[in-house]
């Protein structure tokens, strides 16, 4: 991250005796105090410190069950552990206050680090790497001097020499000439970026907190809400319309597993319909900011029974198990007497019909299945269900979309960060006093070192065939 | 020929190769190389093909789904990767000495894959959670980054193995890359890591927004994978702005890949969460 600071050892140096440069005055002690606070929080080691300390801190939560009661920790730790969890907020600890102190301690530590570092990387992306001396030049790491004939250097067209590097830029002074390929000095600003989209993570997460909330419902088929339960206190929410869960559906593959929960909801505003969607566990509906997902179900010992009688409009009724239901209008009484399934799901129900004074019909009912059943010389289209709730997370999010964002620019910045250089080579030609002229190859990099020496080898190779082919 | 035949024979493949590169190492054997390598690239072809049929069975079987979706599959994955990142390596950075440290661990993953008596090896369909798009890219990010930590760890296995045994007089790691150049490789491949470890972290965040409505929530795996995320920032950063390279930086890619190994295996082993259909 601090790649600049280590690169030009110039730099630290020059923001160490910071002090007396940007101070005038005597050195009051508060003064001393903020600028000690400044280098403390601008410290790598704080960095590395309050990560290790997030990270450590971090599996506890992982080894502890989060968000249980008080007497589940009594049971499984003991009184005394209970105490101390229950203290030191262990039970929601990635909500407790030490646990936000210490991010807020990495968010600041990344602040002013930033701050601190980032006057220095501006410096140096906005330096001119063309005031430079040969002596400079001659003193780098990546460097090959080669003395040739005056003519043989006029004869060599340097742009196009450095062409496959980029293109060059030229300066002229006294002694001779210098070209400068300046590729990727941006780049430096990557770790900037990650260290920004880190923050905009923090605010997004922040906003979602202050602004939005975490609920969920428990809502019967064929029932509606206008709100509901927070996940931290259940603590009711209003949501200012109201949502019907038209039905609940789960679907099973031939192996008995699960394939599929499916909710069909309603959003009812002022009366009327307004939206209606059916969902399942990864596809979610969202009304007005508010997102809800399909997240548990629970039977009942109830069942749905749907008739319609042929030619006419159909009615939905719930009914207990083994209660008797009646439709007075059309004289039907009818009810489920016996269920078939396996723990609390109803496989198939066993319907007892009766229209008017003719014949009771009792049938065998798969879950959900429609059948038309004739009684007292009327078809009637039957179908019986068991009833189920749909578990709903629901959740209101309007920071999401920013730590989206923020996630986009650590991803881009890393890259910036990690995978673009700063590079720059020079080719200065000075003219000697015997005729001929003397040219220095140098190059840096603030990355990828090793890999930037074998491109320079190369460069300087080219150079000296070239010079050797036509001298 | 199955997908389960095919990943067999990779399992075997895969150790025979390992052998062949341990061999190379031993015996200083240089004419050994291309053979090992033209096995190991067979091996990889064995093990897509198997791959590639697993996911066509599935199709017919009426599933028609990913072959990511397990401990198995994610575990043959794994492998998969590790492989193609080795051979990546070997070929950008020409050094084929690396391959006695990163092969075996391939081995290992297809044998800990087929022979652990807890993994379920069949095909099944999908839960509810699992049918989402961001699975593929969630579970192929994840896996490219562990695979790369994988590669650093064995870099780093390998760097110390080679600092120790310069030390004495007749040295069995002349093969190997020079002590700079291995380290340069490990801090690569980590980077490399930590990219895609970052982008398996925020597939993973989103998908669970749209699953859940929530893109944290600090559940055991998400806070391991952070926990390891942190890890290999914190490394990065000290090599930067500490100078720790060398042994140094090759230990904290052992610890580093231990810290992957929990992320991957040790949660879904030791503790519960929402992660808990990978455990089988």
């Amino acid at each position: 991250m601090f790649i600049n600071t280590l690169l030009c050892p110039w730099a630290v140096a020059r923001r160490h005796c910071r002090p007396t440069l940007s101070n005038p005055f005597p050195p009051f002690a508060f003064m001393k105090l903020v600028q000690q606070m400044w280098t403390f929080f601008a410290s790598v080691q704080l960095a590395i410190f309050s990560l290790c300390c997030i990270a450590l801190t971090s599996i506890i939560g992982t080894v502890v069950p989060q968000g249980e009661t008080h007497a589940e920790y009594v049971a499984r730790f003991g009184e005394k552990t209970a105490t101390f969890f229950h203290i030191l907020d262990i039970p929601r600890m990635y909500s407790s206050w030490w646990f936000y102190g210490l991010l807020t301690v990495l968010a600041i530590n990344l602040v002013v680090c930033s701050i601190d570092r980032f006057p220095t990387a501006w410096r140096l992306i906005r330096a001119d790497s063309l005031d430079i001396s040969p002596a400079r030049l001659a003193a780098m790491a990546n460097v090959r001097r080669f003395v040739i004939k005056a003519p043989l250097a006029a004869a060599i067209d340097w742009q196009q020499f450095l062409r496959p590097l980029g293109r060059a830029q030229q300066a002229s002074n006294a002694h001779g000439s210098l070209f400068l390929v300046d590729r990727g000095r941006y780049s430096r600003l990557g770790v900037y970026l990650v260290h920004l989209s880190i923050l905009v993570i923090f605010i997004g997460a922040g906003i979602g907190q202050l602004f939005g909330f975490k609920g969920s419902v428990m809502l019967p088929e064929q029932k509606e809400t206008d709100q509901v339960f927070a996940a931290a206190d259940s603590a009711p929410i209003p949501l200012g319309f109201t949502v019907r869960c038209q039905s609940f559906t789960i679907a099973y593959y031939d192996s008995g597993m699960v394939k599929e929960y499916r909710s069909h909801l309603t959003i009812v505003e002022e009366g009327r319909e307004v939206l209606s969607k059916d969902i399942v566990v990864n596809s979610p509906l969202q009304y007005k900011g508010i997102t809800f997902y399909q997240s548990s179900y629970k039977p009942h010992p109830e069942f749905i029974v749907d008739i319609t009688p042929a030619g006419s409009a159909p009615k939905l009724f719930t009914l207990p198990f083994q209660e008797e239901r009646v439709w007075e209008e059309r004289g039907l009484r009818f009810g489920v007497i016996n269920a078939e399934g396996s723990g609390q799901r109803a496989v198939r129900a066993k319907l007892w019909f009766k229209a008017g004074d003719g014949e009771a019909v009792t049938r065998w009912l798969a879950d959900n299945e429609s059948v038309t059943v004739s009684a007292d010389g009327k078809d009637y289209a039957i179908r019986v269900k068991q009833l189920y709730s749909t578990g709903l997370q629901v959740a209101r999010d309007p920071g999401v979309w920013i730590v989206y964002g923020g996630c986009l620019l650590l991803v881009f910045g890393l890259y910036v960060a990690f995978f673009l250089a700063h590079r720059r080579f020079w080719l200065s030609l000075g003219r000697e006093d015997n005729g001929c002229v003397a040219i220095i190859l140098a190059g840096a990099t603030n990355k990828n070192k090793l890999a930037f020496a074998r491109t320079f080898e190369q460069l300087a190779e080219d150079l000296q065939r070239r010079t050797e082919s036509e001298g | 020929m199955d997908s389960a035949q095919l990943l067999g024979i990779t399992t075997f493949t895969y150790l025979f190769s390992s052998l062949l590169y341990v061999f190379l190492l031993v015996f200083k054997t240089q004419r050994l190389a291309r053979v090992a390598t033209g096995f190991t690239a067979v091996a990889l072809a064995v093990q897509t093909i198997g791959l590639i049929l697993r996911w066509v069975e599935s199709y017919q079987m009426g599933i028609g789904r990913a072959p990511l979706t397990n401990m198995y599959e994610s575990l043959v994955f794994f492998a998969w990767s590790i492989i193609v990142l080795y051979l990546y390596v070997e070929r950008k950075f020409a050094t084929r000495a690396i391959g006695p440290f990163a092969v075996p661990l391939a081995f290992l993953a297809m044998a800990y894959a087929s022979f652990a008596g807890s993994i379920d090896k069949s095909i099944s369909p999908l839960v509810p959670a699992l049918q989402s798009n961001w699975l593929v890219a969630h579970v192929v990010t994840c896996f490219i980054g562990y695979a790369a930590f994988a590669i650093a760890a064995a870099l780093g296995l390998m760097y110390l193995f080679k600092t120790r045994d310069q030390a004495k007089t007749a040295a069995r790691t002349t093969l190997l890359p020079p002590l700079p150049t291995l380290d340069d490789l490990i801090h690569k491949t980590m980077i490399f890591g930590f990219i895609w470890l970052s982008v398996g972290i925020i597939t993973g965040a989103i998908w669970a927004n749209s699953a859940w409505g929530t893109y944290w929530s600090w559940d055991p795996k998400e806070t391991w994978s952070l926990i390891t995320w942190f890890f290999y920032a914190i490394t990065l950063h000290a090599r930067y702005t500490r100078g720790w390279n060398g042994n140094r930086l090759a230990v904290l890619a052992l610890c580093g890949f231990a810290s992957v190994l929990f992320t991957y295996l040790g949660v879904n082993l030791l503790l519960s969460g929402l992660h808990s259909y990978g455990a089988s």
